[in-house]
């Protein structure tokens, strides 16, 4: 009780100073109470190197710290290096094969010794060791040797030029451990060591005092944290289990917990917890797309297996481009995200809808123009018949549309197909089981890359903030075919000898700027020139925060909880 | 007098008349028709239907189900709006003149889906039915009468209970859906793959039932009986093994129908069943789950339906049951 008072007096100063400051300056640390953070999958382990799981990366990130972090509008700031390196302050070397981060001075452990190079090249081994099975190994892909030049400064060189080598200890998916903690963890005994992966020793705000695996996390502020008056809060719960409907609920609706992560749920019910006015929704947009893909080779079933949606055979409809833009055109993705995302989504016409720098500006999709896209199809010869479906040369000009079992997705179907049919189009609907969708079975014809259908519909999204090898998974070679046994990520079977020449371009380039004028026009290619990539809707990360939360920024990019240090107990 | 009273007056009316048959055969032999002889015209289905309609509760589950029939029949004449047409501006609306049941989180007129969402439904549960109820009494009198058979069938039975239904469709939807749809068109592609692979996984319940009851049937005297007058076993299983059966195959058809409706929606949830734009009862069913709170009309509607029909049919099965056995006739 004692303690609800104090910081309820705290609060009442804290919401005061941060309506003028982002956080409270006389705030110190641990006068806040506790932190309850409700993860609805809760966290195996806490160490980011053996799980792939975002929910082990977001605990982890409450006591590991990486090198540098991406911040919500995706650029790369500090957190233990003391500078981002770039070519021009020295830092890439200019053959791009190598990059030397400088470390702050004076950062501890929560144990008290002081972090150096040393711990970082450690960790750089512990994941590249063959025998371990790090789950992180792509962010250390084609690393050849860390070094350790001195206390503060560590070297990572690798085997060709890397035009963009922010992947090694960037983000909270690549933290720095500790290498006397760990140095008997190694290679194959990585994963025996449970009392290293349940309690790690980090530099970040707050340190482990007891793990349940995949049930509670608890935390508490750590002694050593390098800005002393932060974190606000003493401690922090991190609860697991549930759904995302009763996570949402228990922050929303019964105000139990501060905070909940991944919230999926119609906009709908959403609307109806949020009136309860006990907490808000926390959106950041990332690089995840909800997308048309229009087939650009033939997925009839009259073509011998091994020709079906191949280049040899060119889409009887789809490959007039004129087509296509009817199609996009016939769409109103405002009433899409409506329907389907509400808030949490927005309206796009680009497949890199963010960060900013990346976003070409692109906007001529999002007004749907029935007339329009009636007289582009006219003008491709396509004349209404009888039945009011359009045909030319005796074609009918129908089309099958395949998607996952989703109930959105049903949603955006059923309307897509009523949007094409005022248009004269038909349009035969399909939904595959997810597992089957996604799956990687090349004997299944159901799947996406297989793509035996005119027009298929999902997400894509691709990690960090760079789309320099997304947009490169759309070249030629890309393309999935009996050949490659259906092995590439072109499922739209684009292929275009200008785009080739970008991605040849965009792997020799260095620097944000010049490669984001590359993005953008590779983007506009894919997009709004050729029209076989219609996307819909950038879908948002979406968390849920108690109104008696202050500071939470929301990211796309890195852990939600990149800066849980600024968290204070706001005033309701 | 009671429907209940004139039952057992005919019964007794019954005996009266087959004593007096016997005793006139002192004087002639016994005429062609006995049932014409004994004066009141009786064929035996009328019989039945008036036994029928001493049972109550099957009479109401008739009415009822003629009723569903109806309405998902005779509806769409009536009630002409499509129900695949999305009409955005009236989304999620409550009952009103318009749109007496509502409509769904697309704006589709949920009366008009409930109508064609029933037809699919009840169409699916019917034939489905039908098939593993054929394919169930084929093989359980076949392998109950014949004891040559007995044993390879009952082991192919068993083979067929031991197979996981789930990735058994999952194969089946894999292999034929493409080449269905394309010789059927995409709807009634479905529909044959839907009802034969229901059909064809759910009759082996059926076959051991009747199985037993053949076994047991075999050993009665007028069976024996009837084999000394040297009747074919065609004739055998035609005339005296199959009406004798009836009672439980009706019990296992009606349960069937129920199964089957239940697992076309579970198909349907999978992705495996119709295409999307195809409303049945399942399928409204579960899409409506997600905004249960906030809709549970949309949830209830298609679950009474639902729940109404499968009680119907167990009702009038337990009726026909009652109706078609003479030896508890009238209890």
């Amino acid at each position: 009780m004692s303690i609800r008072k104090l910081n309820a007096c705290l609060l009442t100063g804290a919401a005061a100073m941060a309506t003028l400051a982002a956080a409270p300056a006389f705030a110190e640390r641990g006068t806040d109470g506790e932190l309850k953070l409700l993860l609805w999958q809760a966290p195996s382990t806490l160490n980011v190197y053996l799980s792939t799981g975002v929910k082990e990366m977001l605990a982890s990130s409450l006591i590991l710290e990486p090198l540098a972090t991406f911040a919500p509008d995706g650029e790369i700031v500090p957190r233990l290096a003391a500078e981002i390196p770039t070519v021009e302050n020295g830092g890439i070397s200019e053959d791009l094969t190598s990059i030397t981060w400088k470390l702050k001075d004076g950062i501890t452990w929560s144990d008290g010794t002081p972090l150096t190079a040393e711990d970082v090249k450690f960790t750089a081994d512990y994941c590249m060791n063959d025998e371990g099975g790090c789950a992180q190994a792509a962010k250390f892909e084609g690393v050849t040797s860390v070094e350790a030049v001195d206390p503060l400064t560590v070297k990572i060189t690798f085997n060709s030029p890397r035009p963009y080598p922010y992947a090694a200890f960037v983000g909270a998916q690549a933290p720095v451990l500790q290498k006397a903690q760990f140095e008997n963890c190694t290679g194959a005994k990585a994963a025996t060591c449970t009392d290293e992966n349940f309690g790690p020793i980090g530099t970040g705000p707050f340190r482990a005092t007891g793990f349940k695996t995949n049930d509670v996390v608890t935390l508490e502020a750590s002694p050593e944290y390098r800005e002393a008056d932060k974190p606000a809060f003493a401690n922090v719960t991190l609860k697991g289990g549930g759904d995302s409907t009763s996570a949402a609920r228990a922050v929303l609706e019964t105000g139990e917990y501060d905070y909940a992560w991944n919230i999926q749920l119609a906009p709908d019910v959403l609307e109806g917890m949020l009136a309860a006015g006990k907490g808000k929704l926390e959106v950041d947009f990332g690089s995840t797309v909800e997308h048309i893909l229009l087939n650009m080779s033939d997925p009839s079933p009259e073509l011998p297996e091994g020709e079906r949606s191949t280049l040899k055979h060119p889409h009887p409809i789809l490959s007039d481009l004129k087509v296509r833009q009817a199609l996009s055109m016939a769409i109103d993705r405002q009433l899409l995200n409506e329907i389907g995302y509400g808030e949490t989504g927005e309206p796009t016409c680009n497949m890199v809808p963010n960060p900013e720098v990346y976003a070409s500006d692109n906007e001529d999709c999002l007004t749907q123009d029935i007339e329009g896209a009636k007289a582009l199809l006219e003008e491709a010869g396509w004349t209404v018949g009888g039945d009011g479906i359009r045909e030319k040369d005796g074609r009918k000009l129908k089309l099958l549309f395949q998607t996952s079992v989703n109930a959105v997705r049903q949603d955006f179907q059923a309307l897509i197909k009523q949007w094409w049919s005022e248009i004269g189009v038909e349009t035969e609907l399909k939904t595959v089981d997810a597992s089957v969708y996604f799956g990687s079975d090349p004997g299944s014809p159901d799947t996406i890359v297989k793509f035996y259908a005119d027009v298929e519909m999902y997400t894509d999204v691709y990690d960090g903030t760079d789309p320099g090898s997304f947009l490169a998974e759309r070249s030629c070679e890309a393309i999935p075919s009996p050949e490659n046994q259906w092995q590439g990520e072109n499922n739209a079977r684009y292929c275009d000898e200008e785009y080739e020449k970008l991605i040849a371009e965009m792997a020799q380039t260095s620097g944000i700027e010049a490669r984001a004028e590359l993005a953008k026009k590779m983007n506009l290619m894919i997009t709004r020139d050729s029209m076989t990539h219609l996307p819909l809707i950038a879908r948002g990360r979406v968390s849920v925060s108690s109104n008696r939360l202050g500071g939470v920024q929301m990211n796309a990019w890195d852990s939600e909880f990149w800066n849980v240090a600024d968290w204070y107990r706001a005033e309701e | 007098m009671t429907e209940i009273e004139r039952q057992q007056r005919m019964n007794t009316g019954e005996l009266i008349e087959e004593t007096a048959g016997a005793a006139a055969a002192t004087s002639a032999l016994p005429p062609d028709d006995p049932q014409i002889a004994g004066g009141e015209t009786r064929s035996q289905w009328r019989d039945v239907w008036r036994q029928f309609r001493s049972h109550r509760g099957a009479m109401v589950a008739l009415v009822l189900f003629v009723g569903v029939l109806l309405f998902v029949s005779v509806g769409p004449w009536i009630w002409t709006l499509d129900p695949t047409y999305v009409d955005i501006r009236a989304r999620n609306t409550g009952f009103t003149a318009a749109h007496p049941l509502g409509t769904d989180q697309l704006g589709r007129d949920m009366l008009a889906r409930l109508m064609a969402g029933g037809r699919v439904s009840i169409a699916v549960g019917l034939t489905a039915m039908l098939i593993a109820i054929f394919l169930g009494s084929t093989i359980g009198v076949l392998s109950g009468y014949f004891r040559r058979l007995d044993a390879p069938l009952m082991r192919v039975t068993e083979l067929f209970l031991a197979l996981p239904l789930l990735p058994l469709l999952l194969l089946m939807v894999t292999l034929f859906r493409e080449p269905l749809s394309q010789s059927f068109g995409p709807a009634m592609g479905i529909f044959i793959l839907i009802v034969s692979a229901i059909g064809a996984t759910s009759w082996m319940q059926s076959a051991r039932i009747v199985r037993g009851d053949v076994l047991g049937l075999k050993e009665r005297e007028f069976i024996l009986a009837a084999r000394s007058i040297g009747t074919p076993p065609r004739r055998m299983i035609l005339r005296h093994i199959l009406p004798n059966v009836l009672s439980p195959i009706m019990v296992a058809a009606t349960l069937g129908i129920a199964t089957a409706i239940i697992t076309e929606s579970a198909l349907s949830f999978l992705g495996l069943g119709f295409p999307p734009d195809f409303p049945t009862w399942g399928r409204l069913l579960y899409d409506a789950v997600d905004q249960m709170v906030l809709y549970p009309s949309r949830v209830i509607l298609p679950g009474i339906f639902i729940s109404l029909t499968v009680l119907c049919v167990n009702y009038i099965g337990d009726g026909l049951r009652d109706a078609m056995d003479p030896r508890i006739r009238g209890r």
